[in-house]
């Protein structure tokens, strides 16, 4: 049994850090209220994710006495992923002083606080996830889906097995199944991928694996006899390990297999042992701990016993390098907040206006020593997502490896579905789209004495 | 004394007493609550108290008083809130109460076809065929898309709760709005158990064949308990789509609340309406009461997991010590607290 | 073979054994049904607690046979400390209240095992290998036929058990009528005892079979919800119905899936077994092999 004692320390050391931080004349500090869950069926994704995101803001205090002097804080409620506690704490916490943004990693809280935190004022991050249309931030102004959409990965994917037959033309002919969970989440690219389908001129064949999906063997043999090029798994939780070892027992090779962003981390492919060797999927953050800013974390963060993550194997995991991804986009969004309104805690709104402007590129993202981890973001008033690259990794029974370059979404195709969405919700909620240029004039004509 | 006294009382002190009780927990959820409630009060606790109550409230006529186990009550709140939902969207000229009435009897027609089986079975198979319902739902949810107005994500969100112009879109307005909901159907609710259909609920619960003797039609009465109960339990569901989270997922209703709603009731106490209201306290506010004191003893930054498993250890271990020590639940607890209270007065 | 025929074959046979599978942690559930008359709904977590233990224990080291007997010997306390500690205290109550209160051992247990063991999702090996064999075509799991040779020779023990040995016997005579059996003697303690160790093994066996399919993690309690059909099909009283009703209800299950589903639209493997079951149970109201239809009209 892994004893829970560095843990425990841990956190008392941390406790008392904050404590005696709080004691010492109030200095400005920026406040990151976490919804996270480490339990329940999620655990380990939570776990890993809210772990490395925890990782980079103490590195951030410890490294560099916070950003600019302004100490990174933080606080954990859990909902084991449940909506309504994760209500219960945004409830709770909203009214600690200074806070920055928040994080949930549930599509689920996303939604139930979207209309909250528009009353609110403070951004929504849902880095890899969350709902398509907030992309348009001129609808949503304070809803961050950073770095990959669901659309944008739906095309990442299709852009990748291109690639693998030598051009995206030579899709034409080719069959695809794609796999998904029973749930909104699993439904809602099915006509993204009729659309590229239709403009790539392959057939797909979409079939849907009931929650939680411990069972599939109807499912496999119904692929088995539509012989498809490739499988595309659009999996959760305990359906990706089930689904590479019906492939294995159907015959179906584990290469032609390609995961989604939730189907790509170690928690999916361990419990199916042999049956994942080969396995590809998608992913935002390449994983492994060789990158500077991981090395960082582990000197300055876990060799001083402060470090989150109970299990040290776990560190350059999948969720946990997301984490530590999300933690760099939100110090960075605060970073450039700062450089506007000043090197002081900001108010939601201003981080708001941070996250608008927080544009990483290759250099930038190799200063901040995440290079070869993650590839740019360009974050614009009405681009909230960002453009972000996706890579893709195989399993090789021990690690992920990246195989594949970085690719770029086909985001003109994906763009006026975005927007026809979010026109439709504007309209069912009253919303007048902000002006983008506007805004950005503005600004400049207020930063200009 | 108490003995000798009581029938020279002309008024019986006890049902006054009650009406008392009632009238003072008005007063206060009415006069008192609003003006010192805080947002997270009305939004973390006492909506969704309201809404698992009346759940609760819905279940407990069926499974209380008509003696008819059912473990798919989210299912019927999912029926309510998705009913009211396409019912605000598509007809929107509708008054609020009209399309939350509406919407609580589609959840009762659906509720009248999950009991047809209660016509041919009992106990644990009635129960385990109530899941059929509880997974068909979801999956029909998650089918047709028509029914989240073909949202791509299948998640809906909830129209503004505005009634006759006066609108309840701040947390407090939200509270009141469920409070005025659920004492109404309270009180319909106590109409019911009273009048000669809630006492054949009881006849049915008690012995189906003794109440088919004195001419309890019972697939009748079995089927309008169903319906009843659904009807309550589906506005339950749109308290909780439109007054609590505001956005509904079909994933939000599964089978753990349902099980939720069912501890609500076994806690409660059986039979009676106050259990809901008793049991959903507990388990509403206990999980909170429990997450602060650990967070209060081992402090903010202790691992959140360790204290979330332990409260799941301590709310497990409650349960079943408090089955032990009351079977009857807090409604009996109660009674015999106020009749200690009355004897040493 | 005529490929759609083959084709339907290979569904059929993957239903069928799937349907042990089913059958295996349904069989948990009927053994304590027949002697305390309560619905465990504690039984997923029992599994989970047994395969994580397991698991938990090759993982640091422990041999096969000697992590086996320990989980065994920890199963064992378990489904006794339940009996004492739960079920004895609550004796002659509703069934509702002691499915209830099952609830809340399973709450316990959960907590309890993510407590000790953490919250990892673990790999269960247990050394079959699992490529497909080809019979004339047709792909058979090798693991799932290994699964159900297991789920027979339990099935063998069980009922060897009950009809050789005075406990066994005991146990019937408890389950054909507790006063009667009162009356003569038996002590009915001792054969709860008896009955919750026996289901914390076969929670055991069945947690280390779903374990290796699944993987080892939480959702693994969640197999509890495929072996509810079986048992409203089966009977909850009947070990033999549980074994009939699992194969029927797995080939449904997959059959309806596969050749339903293109129609009604597909994932209705969630429901159909439930309906299946009721339907069953409406045309022919005493089951399969019910004995007693106390509970059904």
């Amino acid at each position: 049994m892994p004893s829970p004692k560095p843990r425990l320390r841990a956190a008392l050391a941390t406790g008392a850090a904050l404590f005696v931080l709080a004691g010492a004349a109030r200095a400005d500090e920026q406040h990151f209220p976490l919804q996270s869950y480490r339990v329940g069926p999620y655990a380990a994704g939570g776990t890993g994710f809210f772990g490395g995101f925890i990782d980079y803001l103490n590195l951030i205090n410890t490294r560099d006495g916070g950003v600019n002097g302004v100490k990174l804080t933080w606080s954990e409620g859990e909902t084991q992923y449940e909506v309504e506690r994760g209500v219960e704490v945004y409830e709770r916490l909203k009214s600690r002083p200074g806070i920055a943004a928040w994080n949930p990693l549930s599509v689920g809280i996303a939604y139930a606080m979207i209309d909250r935190i528009t009353k609110d004022k403070v951004p929504l991050i849902t880095i890899n996830h969350g709902r398509t249309d907030s992309t348009d931030g001129r609808v949503f102004p304070y809803v961050f889906p950073l770095l990959l959409n669901p659309y944008s990965e739906t095309s990442g994917i299709v852009e990748y097995l291109g690639s693998r037959e030598g051009g995206l033309d030579k899709l034409k002919g080719k069959t695809i199944a794609v796999l998904y969970h029973g749930s909104p989440y699993g439904k809602e690219t099915i006509p993204i991928y009729e659309l590229l389908a239709k403009k790539h001129g392959f057939t797909v064949e979409q079939i849907e694996v009931p929650h939680p999906g411990n069972e599939q063997q109807s499912q496999w043999l119904t692929i088995r006899r539509l012989k498809p090029d490739y499988v595309v798994l659009r999996g959760w939780g305990v359906m990706n390990p089930v689904a590479l070892k019906t492939a294995q027992k159907t015959g179906f090779p584990a290469n032609r297999i390609v995961g989604n962003v939730w189907s790509n981390s170690e928690e999916d492919v361990i419990p199916a042992g042999e049956a994942a060797k080969g396995y590809v999927a998608i992913t935002t953050q390449a994983s492994g701990a060789e990158y500077p800013v991981l090395k960082d974390i582990i000197k300055t963060v876990y060799d001083g016993n402060a470090g989150n993550l109970a299990d040290k194997k776990r560190i350059g995991s999948v969720y946990h390098n997301l984490g530590i991804v999300n933690g760099i986009l939100n110090v960075e969004a605060v970073r450039a907040a700062q450089a506007k309104f000043g090197q002081r805690t900001l108010t939601g709104d201003e981080v708001r206006w941070g996250f608008e402007h927080l544009r990483l590129d290759e250099a930038r993202v190799a200063a901040l020593g995440a290079k070869g981890l993650f590839h740019s973001i360009a974050v614009t008033c009405a681009n909230h997502e960002g453009d972000g690259r996706v890579t893709f990794q195989q399993w090789d029974g021990a690690k992920w490896s990246v195989v594949s370059d970085w690719i770029a979404p086909d985001w003109a195709t994906l763009r006026p579905i975005i927007e026809a969405s979010s026109a439709t919700y504007a309209k069912e909620h009253g919303i007048t789209p902000r002006n983008c240029a506007a805004e950005e004039a503005a600004t400049h004509a207020a930063a200009t004495p | 004394m108490a003995t000798t006294s009581a029938p020279l009382a002309k008024a019986p002190p006890r049902p006054s007493a009650r009406g008392i009780g009632v009238a003072l927990l008005l007063v206060i959820a009415y006069g008192i609550v609003p003006l010192i409630g805080t947002s997270y009060l009305y939004e973390a606790i006492l909506t969704p108290f309201l809404a698992l109550s009346l759940a609760a409230l819905g279940l407990n006529l069926l499974t209380g008083y008509a003696g008819q186990l059912s473990l798919g009550s989210s299912a019927f709140m999912a029926v309510g809130a998705y009913a009211a939902f396409n019912l605000s969207l598509r007809l929107p000229f509708l008054p609020l109460p009209v399309t939350i009435v509406l919407a609580g009897l589609v959840a009762a027609f659906a509720g009248l076809v999950a009991g047809l089986p209660a016509l041919r079975l009992r106990g644990f198979y009635l129960a385990v065929s109530t899941l059929a319902v509880q997974f068909f739902v979801a999956w029909l949810l998650n089918r047709v898309g028509w029914l989240s107005n073909d949202s791509p994500s299948g998640i809906i969100s909830a129209p503004p709760l505005v009634v006759a112009g006066l609108s309840f879109e701040d947390a407090r307005g939200r509270y009141l709005f469920s409070l005025t909901v659920v004492a109404l159907l309270t009180v319909l609710a106590w109409r019911l158990v009273t009048s000669p259909t809630g006492r054949n609920f009881v006849a049915v619960r008690d012995n189906e064949t003794a109440a088919r003797v004195i001419g309890v039609k019972v697939a009748r009465t079995k089927l309008l308990a169903f319906a009843l109960s659904s009807f309550v339990v589906g506005v339950a569901g749109v308290l909780w789509a439109f007054a609590y989270l505001r956005t509904v997922e079909p994933a939000g209703f599964n089978l753990d609340r349902s099980f939720q709603i069912l501890f609500i009731v076994i806690i409660g106490g059986l039979g009676t309406l106050r259990g809901a209201f008793l049991g959903a306290g507990l388990i509403v506010v206990l999980p909170l009461l429990l997450s602060r004191f650990g967070a209060a003893v081992l402090g903010d930054g202790f691992d959140s997991g360790t204290l979330e498993m332990c409260q799941r250890i301590a709310l497990g271990i409650l349960i079943v010590a408090f089955l032990i020590r009351e079977p009857a639940g807090l409604s009996a607890l109660l009674d015999r607290a106020a009749r200690r209270l009355r004897r040493r007065s | 073979m005529n490929p759609d025929l083959a084709f339907l074959v290979e569904v059929l046979v993957g239903g069928l054994l799937s349907g042990v599978m089913y059958a295996l942690v349904a069989i948990g559930f009927v053994l304590i049904y027949k002697t305390s008359g309560v619905l465990n709904f504690a039984q997923g977590a029992m599994l989970l607690f047994a395969a994580l233990t397991f698991v938990s224990l090759t993982e640091r080291g422990v041999p096969f046979a000697g992590a086996f007997a320990a989980t065994l010997g920890v199963m064992a306390l378990l489904g006794l400390a339940i009996e004492r500690a739960v079920l004895r205290p609550l004796v002659n109550q509703p069934p509702i209240t002691l499915f209830m209160a099952t609830l809340g051992v399973a709450y316990v247990i959960e907590g309890a095992a993510q407590l000790a063991w953490g919250t990892q999702v673990h790999g269960l090996d247990l050394g079959i290998d699992d490529t497909p064999i080809d019979i004339a075509g047709i792909l058979v799991s090798r693991f799932d036929l290994f699964a159900a040779a297991v789920a027979g020779l339990m099935v063998a023990v069980l009922s060897l058990f009950f009809r050789y040995t005075r406990t066994g016997l005991a146990f019937r005579a408890v389950a054909d009528d507790p006063l009667a059996a009162l009356n003569t003697g038996l002590r009915l303690p001792r054969i709860w005892a008896a009955v919750w160790i026996a289901s914390g093994i076969v929670a055991l066996v069945a947690g280390l079979l779903w374990g290796a399919r699944l993987g080892v993690q939480f959702s693994l309690s969640l197999v509890v919800l495929k072996a509810l059909p079986v048992l409203v099909l089966g009977g909850f009283d009947s070990i033999l119905g549980a074994i009939v009703a699992g194969l029927i209800v797995g080939a449904v299950e997959k059959l309806s899936e596969v050749y339903l589903g293109p129609v009604i639209g597909s994932g209705i493997e969630g429901w159909i077994a439930y309906v299946a079951a009721l339907g069953f149970l409406l045309l022919k109201p005493s089951g399969l092999f019910g004995l007693r239809s106390v509970e059904r009209v």
